[in-house]
């Protein structure tokens, strides 16, 4: 079975250990701004969210793409960017309702998460257990999936 | 690399804001932050300048370790010289401020000058420029955060400000950055709003490299596992916060109640770290909510609270409902032990207050207890408090003071002048419990002798986190000494002094000293920077900042007859407790400590010690 | 089953990948009108900014359709007859189906103005325009672009990289004025000449007129003349609607374009559209319109795909969303960012960063259009806070003070944060 990122924001405590080491692993740097992963700070309510890609069953960044330049790596279906294809079009950008599609000033390319070809570093360096790293149908995304499905067609049965 | 070699100088008389290449062969010798701050603020300001005055620099200071992976790597410093003290001042603190302005792509901005007008200082990466904050001036620290956030339409941009204290020149007002982390010791707000500073925003992209990744990735994983495997920073901390201390500084009798009156305080289980978890009578709700990291923190001891709604002191004000910063150890001692009050949601108000208006809560409460016992023994009465029945044990005589200390009214101005100032003001300076101008913290010295060493030696005046022996003392790290008697303290405080110096110069936080020794932390900042970075290297830099620091004072006019306590802590023994008879023996420490670190007897450096350490 | 795909553009090629995931045994034929490779219009700019060779317009890798059983065939679907459920191809056969689909796109529309027929005049909307334009399109000539509309923009910037000196004549007082509001297409404006391009609103070309041997004349109301050896033609688009014109029979129903329901059906049993060609329901209003987008167009061809292998599905609605990096100012528009009759919104904006971000809200307290001049990031959760149609609560008030926290909103409201 496919495994997936599964986030549990009440046990974030904010630390960004997961963006230092998704900035890491992509960029070679520590550098939260280059992160796939984002934590939200939600100071007056005290809550964290740790926050990126649900790799999509049907993913709009994918048929969005003119190039054929985010595809599905088989073996952890992750949706990853091609560098030596993407044009920097950016319609991937906002064709992603969740927003986790980003544009690279610096390259020219977009960015997202590819769960870094089966291990992602956010899970391996989350020191509370916040985001793991699980079989795909235990996670926390289907409340967002549920959402998700409003973006382009009519829920047939709303959540 | 793990400096980003570059600095900032903001000239706030003239305007003007210019980069600088980072002095590397300091950096080789001061490493970072606090030390290298220190070497260019010496080398730059004339010891014996007003604090206040436009010729005092202030400096913003990250350490090469600030803005990595390392566990709690997002530490930065502000340097000054202190208004308060008068003396070298170094405060430390967390949060994301000092990791985005490393990331903007800076080690540290040094600001000079006095600014005509009130200005921000805005960062965007290399960008840099300053702006008016006419109409920021006067707004507290979270109104300013959130004016400046929206003015650039950027929730991103991570803020450092002053509130109304740091304004109005409340001598121990603090700098507050993300909300409710502050540089808090010292009075560096106080220098900061005699410039006219109001505030610092950073917007930071450019990332941190270090020198050897894989290495510093591997090294940082494996320590970062022993913070989790220990009791204090797997367990304690993130369960508690400080706040575990409570009961236990209280059971061993070192916890000064009253204005240091008494060592321990009946009321402690009440606003203790257990307390703060317990759901109210009233509203079936703990005060603490849930436990909160700074950048790259894995131990995660941040407290954040809620008051309790039906408080009397909140019932009508709303924009105290939501969650904030909670009581630390120090601050509940101070707001609670101190000054003998044990109404936990009154301190967390007085608490807020602190972080919202930028005031140092030690400092504030212990002027506080002070104050209480110049009106219990009749040195002052309601004509000077304006009516207030300022007995110990006075909640409301807290949650009333907080406000108009911040706001400079009332008698609130005249506990802006911290207790050291008031108590003289009065008539009754030994009734100030400070060393070099600034209140000790939470530990009685009669009960920890070790403290007394440290707050009489510390180099920003009396001060825990210049040499925590509690560690060693109280809680067995590295290993068990005991806390009732003088032999062996000056090693020992002389080793956490070096030791923390260099903690303080890396960007880390102390707190990790719990379960990291120096040999955990040395090869982190080994694989992070090139260059000798060696155990006995790292040791040398610490000893050297100290010195440095130390001279500093020294030039400044201090001398060793400054390195005194309170005459209560060394005359007036413990009352109860198991150190009960006792007081504190510095007279037997400070000798042996002097020689130790190579000074004459009146705690000079001697010539050999300075080129000993290249000064 | 036999399904027929008329138009091999981003609707018609994810529409038949659709078909395939769910059914493995169907005919499925995907007709390509023009003779090229399967390829993207919107790749076009980077093709004229020499980013990626005529090969990296190509929509899929060749012998994707093969290993997909998908027969691509290059032929001109001509005529659909609904009644006998069949289609007349360009070299005359015809073709059954059982279920068939419409995405033949959209075709450059030019205005009335004598002088546009002439050599040295194109569009820029296929492969061949692309190749005409690139031949004169050298460092140092004179370029006119009329029009200043989104596709004119995406274009605007590939000339600039090409070197020329470039003139943008634009009819309306303003750049892209169906994307951007005045606020923020005068931020586009002033940032395009910044970096040197003339721009010239409230501008109408009269007549083009040859000058010389190679070049033009453009001649405008105001009588103002640009010479130009290059004039560029980018004033929109209509649907393309040959095949259902030409017929016989039963007519589909069409207004702007071809009008579909909400499962991307035409009026006819078994016929489907999707994309540039098809008039669908706005998200919001419910009313027939045409957007033109690629996001619209992959969604729709997904959406009519699944309904023709029966799994039924309808459309949310089609909602317009744009973005647009002209010269390193990346502009992005969603849905009715002009506002709803008693809706509520917020503007920010620092003309000096070129940094603008506008919100607006429905009288039931949801996002239903935004602009955003330089937002750094996570733009996506605009369309996710719009399309979801997820109430804001207490965030309508926060966004008020702070526009920027939308992503923070999102994550709240949506994504099942704070
Ligand atoms: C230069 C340029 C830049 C663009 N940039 C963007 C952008 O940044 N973002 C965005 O959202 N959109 C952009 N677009 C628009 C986008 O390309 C279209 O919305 C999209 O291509 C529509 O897809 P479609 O499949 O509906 O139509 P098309 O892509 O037009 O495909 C239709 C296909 O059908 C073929 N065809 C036509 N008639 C017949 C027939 N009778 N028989 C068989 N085949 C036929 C055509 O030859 C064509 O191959 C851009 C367009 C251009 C030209
Ligand atoms: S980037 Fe967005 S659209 Fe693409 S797979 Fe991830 S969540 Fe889905
Ligand atoms: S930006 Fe790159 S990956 Fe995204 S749609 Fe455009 S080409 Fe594809």
């Amino acid at each position: 079975m496919l495994k997936a990122l599964s986030i549990l924001p009440d046990k974030c405590t904010g630390c960004m250990q997961c963006e230092l080491a998704c900035s890491y692993e992509h960029e070679g740097v520590f550098n939260p701004a280059r992160s796939r992963i984002r934590v939200f700070h939600f100071h007056d309510e005290a809550r964290y969210v740790p926050y990126t890609c649900t790799q999509c069953a049907e993913a709009w960044c994918q048929t969005a793409c003119p190039v054929e330049a985010i595809q599905v790596n088989p073996a952890t279906g992750a949706k990853e960017v091609l560098d030596n294809l993407c044009v920097g079009c950016k319609v991937c950008t906002i064709a992603c309702p969740f927003g986790t599609v980003n544009y690279n000033q610096a390259t020219g390319k977009v960015i997202k998460c590819d769960l870094c070809g089966g291990d992602p570093a956010c899970a391996r360096y989350c020191p509370t257990g916040a985001i793991t790293y699980v079989d795909a149908d235990l996670t926390a995304y289907e409340r967002m999936r549920t959402w998700a499905a409003r973006t382009d067609t009519q829920a047939q049965a709303t959540a | 690399m793990g400096w980003q070699r570059r600095i900032l100088r903001v000239n706030l008389t003239e305007g003007t804001c210019n980069p600088e290449p980072l002095n590397m062969d300091w950096a080789r010798q001061y490493l970072g932050q606090r030390g290298l701050a220190t070497k260019y603020f010496v080398e730059e300001v004339d010891p014996t300048v007003d604090p206040l005055s436009p010729d005092n620099k202030l400096i913003f200071a990250t350490g090469p370790l600030t803005g990595t992976a390392a566990s709690t790597a997002g530490r930065y410093s502000v340097i000054t010289k202190g208004a308060l003290t008068g003396a070298i001042a170094c405060s430390n603190s967390g949060g994301y401020f000092g990791a985005e302005l490393k990331n903007a792509g800076w080690d540290m901005i040094v600001f000079e000058g006095r600014a005509p007008e009130p200005v921000y200082l805005l960062i965007e990466d290399e960008e840099a420029r300053l702006l008016p904050a006419g109409d920021l001036w006067g707004r507290s620290v979270w109104e300013t955060h959130e004016r400046i956030q929206h003015d650039h339409q950027d929730p991103m941009l991570k803020i450092a400000a002053i509130g109304q204290a740091g304004e109005n020149g409340v001598l121990f007002a603090c700098i507050v950055n993300d909300l409710h982390r502050a540089a808090g010791r010292s009075g560096v707000g106080a220098v900061m709003g005699s410039k006219r500073l109001k505030a610092v925003a950073v917007r930071g992209t450019q990332g941190v490299s270090v020198a050897d990744p894989r290495r510093f990735l591997q090294v940082t994983m494996e320590k970062k596992r022993i913070l989790a495997e220990n009791a204090v920073t797997g367990q304690g901390l993130p369960t508690y916060g400080t706040q575990v201390l409570m009961n236990v500084v209280n059971e061993i009798g070192a916890l000064p109640t009253r204005n240091a009156r008494e060592v321990q305080f009946e009321g402690a289980p009440r606003i203790s770290g257990e307390a703060m978890r317990e759901p109210r009578p009233t509203d079936g709700k703990p005060n603490l909510i849930t436990n909160q990291a700074c950048f790259g923190c894995t131990i995660a001891c941040g407290r954040v609270s809620r008051i309790d709604k039906t408080h009397y002191v909140v019932r009508n004000k709303p924009q105290y409902w939501k969650a904030s910063g909670g009581l630390e150890y120090e601050n509940a001692w101070a707001m609670g032990a101190d000054t003998g009050i044990d109404d936990l949601e009154a301190m967390t108000y007085a608490n807020f207050i602190c972080n919202e208006q930028g005031m140092d809560p030690i400092s504030f409460g212990a002027t506080l207890a002070a104050a209480m016992e110049l009106y219990e023994s009749g040195a002052i009465g309601k004509e000077e408090t304006g009516g207030i029945d300022l007995r110990f044990g006075n909640a409301e005589a807290l949650t009333t003071l907080v406000e108009q200390t911040a706001r400079g009214e009332g008698f609130g101005r005249d506990l802006g002048l911290g207790s050291r100032r008031l108590c003289e003001k009065y008539g009754r300076p030994e009734l100030s419990m400070t060393v070099k101008g600034q209140e000790f913290p939470a530990y009685d010295p009669r009960g920890i002798q070790g403290m007394g060493l440290t707050y009489a030696t510390s180099n920003r005046g009396a001060c825990h986190l210049r040499s925590y022996t509690v560690a060693s003392e109280v809680l067995g790290i590295p290993e068990k000494t005991d806390p009732l008697v003088p032999d062996g303290k000056p090693a020992l405080v002389k080793a956490f002094q070096d030791a923390t110096a260099v903690v303080d110069s890396s960007g880390l936080c102390l707190f990790t000293t719990f379960a990291w020794s120096l040999d955990d932390i040395q090869p982190q900042i080994d694989a992070a920077c090139e260059g000798d970075w060696s155990l006995e290297n790292l040791l040398a830099v610490g000893e050297r900042i100290w010195n440095l620091e130390r001279q500093f004072n020294l030039r400044a006019g201090f001398t060793g007859a400054d390195d005194r306590l309170p005459e209560r802590l060394v005359s007036e023994p413990a009352r109860q407790g198991p150190a009960k008879g006792l007081t504190n023996q510095l007279d037997k420490m400070l000798p042996e400590y002097y020689a130790l670190r190579g000074w004459d007897e009146n705690g000079v450096p001697t010539a050999e010690t300075l080129q000993r350490l290249g000064l | 089953m036999r399904y027929l795909i008329a138009g091999a553009g981003p609707a018609g090629v994810v529409a038949a990948e659709t078909l395939r995931r769910h059914d493995h045994s169907a005919t499925i034929r995907l007709f390509c009108g023009e003779q090229e490779p399967v390829y993207s219009r919107m790749a076009i700019p980077y093709l004229l900014s020499n980013k990626i060779d005529e090969r990296g317009t190509w929509l899929r890798e060749p012998g994707h359709f093969e290993t997909l059983a998908v027969d691509l065939v290059h032929q001109r679907v001509e005529t659909v007859e609904p009644d006998h459920h069949t289609v007349v191809l360009s070299d005359g056969r015809r073709e059954t189906y059982d279920r068939m689909l419409i995405a033949t796109g959209a075709r450059p529309v030019s205005p009335p103005v004598p002088g546009l027929d002439q050599p040295g005049v194109h569009h820029c909307w296929t492969l061949a325009d692309a190749r005409a334009i690139a031949a004169r399109a050298r460092p140092g000539s004179r370029v006119v672009l009329m029009g200043a509309g989104f596709i004119g923009c995406i274009i605007l910037e590939a000339l600039v990289l090409r070197g020329v000196r470039l003139t943008v004549l634009e009819a309306e007082d303003r750049m892209v004025p169906r994307m951007l509001d005045a606020t923020a297409g005068a931020m586009l404006r002033s940032w395009c000449e910044a970096k040197g391009v003339a721009i010239h609103t409230d501008t109408r070309v009269q007549a083009v007129e040859p000058m010389g041997a190679e070049a033009l004349a453009v001649h405008c109301e105001q009588g103002t003349v640009f010479p130009a050896d290059l004039l560029v033609v980018a004033t929109g688009v209509a649907p393309n609607l040959d095949p259902v014109r030409n017929g016989s029979g039963a007519t589909l129903r069409t207004g702007r374009g071809l009008q579909v329901d909400s499962r991307q059906q035409t009026s006819a049993p078994d016929v489907y559209a999707a994309g540039d060609v098809c008039e669908a329901a706005d998200w919001y209003t419910g009313e027939g319109a045409v957007y033109a987008i690629q996001p619209v167009a992959v969604e729709q061809g997904r959406i009519a795909a699944l309904n023709m292998c029966g799994r039924p599905a309808r459309y949310a609605g089609a909602l317009p969303m744009n973005v647009l990096d002209t010269l390193g100012l990346v502009t992005v528009s969603f849905g009715h960012w002009s506002g709803v009759a008693g809706g509520d919104s917020v503007r920010q904006s620092d003309p000096e960063h070129h940094r603008y971000l506008r919100l607006e809200f429905d009288p039931q307290g949801r996002l239903v259009g935004a602009i955003a001049v330089g937002l750094p990031g996570h733009v996506g959760v605009l369309r996710g806070l719009i399309q979801s149609g997820a109430p804001l609560g207490p965030w309508q008030a926060r966004l008020k003070q702070a526009p920027g926290r939308i992503a923070e909103a999102y994550v709240a409201r949506v994504a099942g944060g704070g």
